[in-house]
C-alpha cells in the first residue's frame, strides 16, 4: 500500500474508532478503553522486543510505578491528576533509566531474567508498603479532569485514550523512520555492526528502553484515573508476561501490532472468561489461565511473526519514491596522497592459548591501496578487528592520522574515519538497501530522538537519502535501492556494504575479504570499483586471501602467515618472495 | 562398481541465495576424492549438506540406501562422519573424553580403549595431553584431535573439511600424511581443500567448485596439470 | 543481632539454599543441554510436595490425573509425527516410552495411595509420579520448537509456569500442605537447635551433587551430556541426538526438583503457587553461579538461602523484594566479568 493510501485508511480508522461510542455499549466501550491502555504498553514493547531485541519481562512493573505514583499524588495526597501525571513519568523514566543502565549490557536471556527479576521485586513492593494501602491498594482515586469537566464514565476517558494512543503511534512510527530508529533496527545485527557505524549501542538500547518506560507510564497513568482504584495484583509477573503476549501476537515490531495484540488477548479473555464456565462450571477459573496460557504456546509454536506481519504480507506493497535530489552532506577533507595515515606497530593478539596476530607492523599511505593477505587462518581477520577496534590489543599500538587509536570504541573509531565491511556480509536482510546505505551515513547526521518523532529532521534526512542515494548510483546498485538488502545475490550484497561504508565519508575504508564468493566478472567490477575510488583519494586497505584479486589491484602487499609479518612490498616483490610461496603453496611440494 | 557416496544435483539455498547449485560428485569404495575451490565457493555448504547438517535438494545414495529423511546421527551410525572446517571440538572437556565421545555412536563399546591407544600412536602429541582441556590446544592440536576423534567412530567414510586450515606447514604436511593413510584402512575420503596442490597430490579424483557449481573434474594426476588451473589455484610458478 | 540468632538464621538459609541448589543444578543442567531455561521446575518441586501430602493422608493425588492426561497428549503428538513422517516402525517405541511407563506408574500410585505404604515407599511413588512430568512437557511444549532462540524458549517457559500454577489448583486445590518431617531426631551446632530435617537436606544435596559429579564425569552417556552442551553440533557429528540428551537431562532435573520438593514439605507450608518462587530463587542462585556452573549453580543458591533467611529477619515482608532486587546488582557484574568473553565470542 502507498504512504496516503495507508494514511487515508489511517485516518478512516481513527474516524470510525471516534464515532464507536455511538454504537457500542458502555461495557463494550470499557473493553476498548483496556485496549487501548494495554496496547500504550505492547506499542512499547514491540519497540523494545520487536525491534530492538530486547525482551522485558517487567513493563507491568513500570505501570505500576506510574499508576500507583499518581493514585498517591492524588488519592493520598490531593493533588491533580495532571501532576500526578507529571509524577508518575518523570519517577517512571527515572527507575527505567536507572535500571536500563544497569541491566542493558547483558546478554540476551540475562537481561530478560533480570526484567524477570526487577519486575517481581517492584511488584512484590507495592504489597508491602504501608503507605500505599499493602496488598488491598489505594481506592478512591479521582477521575481526571479538562477545564473542570471529570472523565467519570467510560465513553468520556475513551477519547483521552482514543487520542494517546493516536498520538502515540504516529510519535512512534516517525521515530522509526529517523536516524535514530534506524539505528535501532539495525540493533538485531549484533554491536560490532552498529559500533562499526558510529552508533552507540548501548546508548541507543537505554532509550528505547525509558521511551518503553514512557508509554507503560501514560497507560499505568490512565489506568489508575480509569478504574479508580490500583492495586499489586494489577501489575504483578503475570500481568508482565501478558503485555509481552500482547507485543508478541500483533506482530513481532510491528507498532500498530501492538494495538491488534491488545484487541486481540483483551477480547481472547473476555470471551475465555465468558465461555469456560459453560465448558466447566466448576473449575472456569483455574482454566483461564491454562487455556490463555496454552494458547499463547501454541502461538508461539506455529505462528511466532505475529497477526500484523502475516497480513501486511498479503498487502500490495508500496511503490517507494526515489529520493529527491537535495544538498550534500558536509564532507571531510582527504588527507594528502603520500601522507602517512595508518600505522600498526607492533600489534599483539592471542586467544587462549593461540596467538592470532604476533608483532605485526605495517604502514599505510593515503591514496594507495594496500592488501593484507595471507593463508585462512593467518591472522588476517583479527588484524583486521584490531584496526576497526571489534578487538581489543593485547600489545602494540595502532595511530590513525597520528592518533591512538587502540583501546577507542569501535564507533570512535569509525568516526574518525575507518569504515569497514564484514567478510561475513552483515546487512540487516529485512530492510532496504537504501536504510541500510543511510545506517552508514549515521555519524555525519544529527538529530536526535525528539526531532525524530516530531519529524523536524526532514531537511537533514532527505540530505543524507540523496548521499545514500548518490553512494548506490556509485557503486551501480542504484535500481535496487528498494529492494530488502537480504534478496540480493552475495555480489551484490558485498557492494551494498561498500557503499554503506562510504556514505560514513570515511579516510580509509577497510575491506574484509570482498572478493570471496565472488564469481569472476563480479571480482573485475569490484577491481573496478576499487580503483576509481581511489582515483578520488580514498585509500583502501583490504584483507584478502585471494592473491590473484589483489596482485592486479593493489600498490602494496603485506603478508602474513601464523600471525606474523612475513613479508611486505610491492606485488611483484611479494610474488616472488620464497617464506609467501611456501605459506601459500603449502608444505606439500 | 557401485560408489559408497552419490551425490546427485545436489542444491543448498541460504534464503534466497543458493550457494550450491546442482553439484553431482560420486566417491568410490577406497578412494580419495577432492573437492578444490575459491573461499565462498560453497564447499564448506556441500560437506554439511552431505553429513545432512544443512537441508539440501537433490538426491544422495550411500551404500546404496537413499539418506533421503536419514538425519545426522542416522548417518554417522551407518558409517559416515565429518570433521567440519570449524573442528566442533567440546572446548571445556578434555581430549581423552572428546576421543571417547568419537566412538559413541559405535555398537562394539569394548574396542574403545584399544582403538584410543592406536590413535595416540598416531598422534603422540595428543597422549601428552590426554588430560588437558581441549579449547587449551593449538590449531594443529586441535586439528589433530578432530582427526583422531573421527578416527574413532571408524568411518567408512570420512568427510574432511578444509584439514590444513591455518596450519603450519609443516603440521599440513603430517595431517596430508596421515590422510594418505587413512586409505590403507579401508577409509575412502571426500577433502575440501584451499591448498588444491596439496590436495590434488593426495587424492585420486578431483572437483573443482567455483560459485556453487562444480567447473572441471577429472582425474587428480590430471588437474594438478591443467595450466588453468595451475593459474587460479596452484601458483604460477 | 545476637550471635545465636544468627547462627539460627544461618543453618536455616543453608537449608533453604541447599534445598534451591537442587532446582539450581536441575537448572543449569537443562539449560547447558537443551538451552530451556525451565523457569517451572519451582512448580514440580511444590507439586511434588503436595503428593507427598496427598499420599500421607492415603488420597490419589492430583498428579496421577495430570501425568495421564499428559502422556496421552505427549503420544498423540509423537504418533502423528511419526506417521507423518512416516515412521511407523518407531511408533511402538514411543507408545511405550510417552503412554505405558507413564500411565504405568500413574496407575500404580493410584493402586497403592489407598492402603497408605511406609513413608519410604511414598517418597519413592511421589517421586516416580513427578519424574514423568518434564519430559512429557518436553514432548509437548520444547520439542516443536527445539531450534528457537534462547528467548523464545525462555518466554515459552515462562508461559508453561502459567499454565503449571491454574493446572496446580485445578489438581490440587487451593489448600496449603505442611508434611510430616523425615525424622525428629534433633542435634545442636554451635548452638543453634539444629533438626533432622536440615541434616537430611544438606545430605540429600551433597550426596546427589556427588552423584551427578560421578554421572557426568565416568559414565559415556554423561559425557555425552556434557558434549552436547559444549558443542550442540560437534555432539551431533559423534551421533550423539540432542532430542535424546535432552530427556535424560529432563529426567535428571525432574528428580532433583522432586526430591528438593520431599525434602521443603515438612519445613514451609507448599501451596499449588509456591512453586514460583523456590524456581526463580534458584534461578538466582544459578545465575550467581554463572548459568554454567554446578558447583556455582550450588554456592549460589546458598548464598540465596543465607540471603533470604537474614532478610527476612530483617523484615520478613521485604524478603523476596531483597532477594531479587539483589539479583540487579549481580547480573551488573557478571556482565562486566563477562565482557571479555563476549567479544572473544564474536571472533
Amino acid at each position: 500500500m502507498s504512504r496516503r493510501a495507508m494514511l487515508i485508511l489511517s485516518c478512516i480508522a481513527v474516524v470510525a474508532l471516534a464515532c464507536a461510542p455511538l454504537l457500542f455499549s458502555s461495557f463494550t466501550i470499557s473493553l476498548f478503553n483496556y485496549v487501548g491502555i494495554y496496547a500504550l504498553v505492547a506499542i512499547g514493547l514491540a519497540l523494545l522486543t520487536g525491534v530492538a531485541g530486547i525482551v522485558s519481562f517487567g513493563q507491568a512493573a513500570f505501570v505500576g510505578v506510574a499508576a500507583y505514583a499518581t493514585a498517591w499524588a492524588s488519592a493520598l495526597n490531593g493533588y491533580s491528576p495532571w501532576l500526578g501525571l507529571l509524577l508518575a513519568i518523570v519517577l517512571t523514566c527515572a527507575v527505567a533509566a536507572v535500571l536500563g543502565a544497569a541491566t542493558l549490557r547483558l546478554e540476551g536471556h540475562f537481561l530478560s531474567l533480570s526484567t524477570l527479576a526487577w519486575g517481581l521485586a517492584i511488584g512484590f513492593l507495592f504489597g508491602n508498603i504501608e503507605g500505599l494501602g499493602n496488598f488491598s491498594g489505594i481506592s478512591n482515586i479521582p477521575p481526571i479532569r479538562i477545564g473542570g469537566h471529570a472523565l467519570m464514565k467510560s465513553e468520556e476517558i475513551y477519547y483521552l485514550i482514543l487520542l494517546i494512543v493516536v498520538l502515540s503511534l504516529v510519535a512512534m512510527y516517525n521515530l522509526l523512520d529517523s536516524r535514530w530508529g534506524r539505528a535501532l533496527r539495525a540493533l538485531r545485527g549484533g554491536n560490532v555492526l552498529v559500533e562499526s557505524l558510529g552508533v552507540n549501542a548501548f546508548q541507543t538500547k537505554l532509550a528505547a528502553f525509558v521511551i518503553a518506560a514512557f508509554l507503560a507510564a501514560l497507560s499505568g497513568w490512565l489506568y489508575a484515573h480509569m478504574s479508580r482504584f490500583v492495586s499489586p495484583a494489577s501489575f504483578d509477573a503475570a500481568m508482565g508476561i501478558e503485555y509481552l503476549m500482547m507485543a508478541m501476537v500483533g506482530g513481532q515490531g510491528s507498532l500498530i501490532g501492538g494495538v491488534v495484540g491488545a484487541s486481540i488477548i483483551t477480547f481472547l479473555k473476555n470471551a475465555i472468561q465468558d465461555y469456560l464456565p459453560l465448558i466447566s462450571p466448576n473449575a472456569a477459573g483455574q482454566l483461564e489461565v491454562v487455556a490463555f496460557a496454552a494458547i499463547f504456546i501454541v502461538f508461539l509454536q506455529y505462528a511466532r511473526r505475529g497477526v500484523v506481519p502475516f497480513i501486511a504480507a498479503r498487502l500490495p506493497s508500496a511503490r517507494p519514491t526515489t529520493p529527491a535530489s537535495a544538498a550534500a552532506l558536509d564532507m571531510r577533507v582527504q588527507p594528502k596522497a603520500g601522507a602517512p595515515l595508518l600505522k600498526v606497530d607492533q600489534a599483539m593478539r592471542r586467544f587462549g592459548g593461540l596467538i592470532a596476530v604476533n608483532a605485526v607492523s605495517f604502514d599505510v599511505r593515503a591514496g594507495e591501496i594496500v592488501g593484507l593477505i595471507g593463508p585462512n587462518g593467518a591472522g588476517k581477520s583479527t588484524m583486521f578487528n584490531l584496526l576497526t577496534g571489534a578487538l581489543k590489543l593485547d600489545g602494540g599500538a595502532i595511530e590513525f592520522s597520528g592518533l591512538p587509536i587502540h583501546g577507542a570504541p569501535q564507533r570512535a573509531i569509525a568516526r574518525a574515519g575507518i569504515a569497514r565491511t564484514f567478510q561475513h556480509v552483515k546487512l540487516r536482510p529485512r530492510m532496504s538497501v537504501l536504510d541500510n546505505v543511510l545506517l552508514g551515513a549515521h555519524g555525519r547526521l544529527q538529530s536526535g530522538i525528539v526531532r525524530g518523532m516530531l519529524r523536524l529532521d526532514r531537511t537533514e534526512e532527505a540530505r543524507a537519502r540523496a548521499e545514500a542515494m548518490r553512494q548506490l548510483e556509485r557503486t551501480g546498485l542504484a535500481e535496487h535501492a528498494f529492494d530488502a538488502a537480504g534478496s540480493l545475490p552475495l555480489g551484490k550484497q558485498r557492494l551494498v556494504e561498500i557503499a554503506r561504508a562510504l556514505a560514513a565519508d570515511p579516510t580509509l575504508l577497510v575491506l574484509d575479504e570482498p572478493a570471496a564468493g565472488l564469481r569472476r566478472n563480479e571480482k573485475m567490477e569490484l577491481a573496478t570499483l576499487l580503483r576509481e575510488l581511489r582515483a578520488d583519494k580514498l585509500t583502501v586497505l583490504l584483507v584478502e586471501h585471494d592473491m590473484e584479486f589483489v596482485m592486479s589491484l593493489v600498490d602494496r602487499i603485506v603478508v602474513m602467515d601464523f600471525g606474523s609479518k612475513i613479508s611486505e612490498g610491492l606485488p611483484a616483490e611479494v610474488r616472488a618472495d620464497p617464506r609467501v610461496q611456501e605459506a601459500y603453496l603449502g608444505g606439500v611440494a | 562398481m557401485s560408489a559408497l557416496l552419490t551425490l546427485d544435483k545436489i542444491s543448498v539455498s541460504y534464503g534466497r541465495i543458493q550457494a550450491v547449485r546442482e553439484v553431482s560428485v560420486s566417491i568410490e569404495p577406497g578412494q580419495i576424492v577432492t573437492i578444490i575451490g575459491p573461499n565462498g565457493a560453497g564447499k564448506t555448504t556441500l560437506m554439511l549438506a552431505a553429513i545432512g547438517l544443512l537441508a539440501s535438494s537433490g538426491a544422495m545414495r550411500y551404500l546404496g540406501e537413499d539418506l533421503a529423511g536419514v538425519d545426522v546421527e542416522a548417518r554417522v551410525e551407518r558409517g559416515m562422519c565429518l570433521v567440519p572446517e570449524r573442528r566442533e571440538l567440546f572446548h571445556d572437556m578434555n581430549v581423552e573424553d572428546n576421543l571417547t565421545l568419537g566412538a559413541y555412536s559405535r555398537r562394539a563399546k569394548a574396542e574403545i580403549g584399544r582403538d584410543l591407544d592406536d590413535v595416540f600412536d598416531r598422534f603422540p602429541r595428543l597422549k601428552e595431553r590426554r588430560r588437558q582441556l581441549a579449547g587449551t590446544l593449538s590449531g594443529g592440536e586441535r586439528q589433530m584431535l578432530a582427526l583422531g576423534r573421527a578416527l574413532m567412530a571408524k568411518p567408512r567414510l570420512l568427510l574432511l573439511d578444509e584439514p590444513s586450515l591455518g596450519l603450519a606447514p609443516l603440521i599440513v604436511r603430517e595431517i596430508f600424511k596421515t590422510i594418505a593413510s587413512l586409505r590403507s584402512l579401508g577409509i575412502s575420503i571426500l577433502l575440501v581443500e584451499q591448498n588444491a596442490r596439496a590436495a590434488l597430490e593426495t587424492a585420486d579424483v578431483g572437483y573443482v567448485l567455483e560459485t556453487g557449481q562444480v567447473t572441471q573434474q577429472g582425474a587428480a594426476s590430471e588437474l594438478i596439470g591443467d595450466p588453468k588451473l595451475i593459474a587460479a589455484y596452484l601458483g604460477g610458478h | 543481632m545476637t550471635f545465636d540468632i544468627a547462627a539460627i538464621l544461618a543453618v536455616d538459609g543453608i537449608a533453604s539454599g541447599a534445598i534451591y541448589a537442587l532446582v539450581a543444578i536441575g537448572t543449569v543442567l537443562l539449560f547447558s543441554v537443551t538451552r530451556v531455561m525451565f523457569v517451572p521446575f519451582g512448580d514440580l518441586a511444590a507439586f511434588t510436595a503436595l503428593t507427598l501430602a496427598a499420599l500421607d493422608d492415603g488420597k490419589t493425588p492430583g498428579t496421577v490425573n495430570l501425568v495421564i492426561a499428559l502422556a496421552v497428549l505427549a503420544f498423540a503428538m509423537e504418533a502423528l509425527a511419526l506417521v507423518r513422517a512416516g515412521k511407523m516402525k518407531m511408533l511402538p517405541r514411543a507408545a511405550l516410552f510417552y503412554l505405558v511407563i507413564p500411565i504405568a506408574v500413574a496407575l500404580a500410585v493410584r493402586l497403592l495411595a489407598p492402603a497408605t505404604p511406609p513413608l519410604p515407599v511414598r517418597l519413592i511413588m511421589a517421586l516416580a509420579l513427578i519424574v514423568p512430568v518434564a519430559p512429557l512437557l518436553d514432548r509437548i511444549v520444547f520439542r516443536p520448537v527445539a531450534d528457537a532462540p534462547v528467548l523464545v524458549l525462555l518466554i515459552i517457559a515462562v508461559a508453561l509456569h502459567f499454565a503449571l500454577v491454574g493446572l496446580g489448583l485445578l489438581f490440587f486445590g487451593p489448600e496449603g500442605v505442611r508434611t510430616q518431617p523425615l525424622t525428629s531426631w534433633s542435634t545442636e551446632i554451635l548452638g543453634a537447635m539444629v533438626s533432622g530435617q536440615t541434616v537430611c537436606i544438606v545430605i540429600a544435596a551433597v550426596a546427589l551433587s556427588a552423584l551427578l559429579y560421578v554421572g557426568f564425569e565416568f559414565t559415556l552417556t554423561g559425557k555425552a551430556l556434557r558434549a552436547t552442551s559444549s558443542n550442540r553440533t560437534g555432539a551431533r557429528l559423534m551421533g550423539v541426538r540432542p532430542a535424546r540428551a535432552g530427556t535424560i537431562a529432563y529426567v535428571l532435573s525432574s528428580i532433583l526438583a522432586g526430591v528438593s520438593g520431599l525434602l521443603i514439605a515438612p519445613v514451609n507450608t507448599i501451596f499449588y503457587d509456591s512453586g514460583f518462587l523456590i524456581g526463580l530463587k534458584a534461578f538466582v542462585g544459578a545465575i550467581i553461579g554463572g548459568l554454567h556452573s554446578y558447583p556455582g549453580a550450588a554456592i549460589g543458591a546458598v548464598i540465596v538461602g543465607l540471603l533470604e533467611s537474614f532478610a527476612s529477619f530483617a523484615s520478613s515482608s521485604l524478603k523476596d523484594v531483597i532477594v531479587f532486587s539483589v539479583l540487579v546488582p549481580i547480573l551488573v557484574w557478571r556482565s562486566l566479568v563477562s565482557v571479555h568473553i563476549e567479544e572473544e565470542d564474536e571472533e
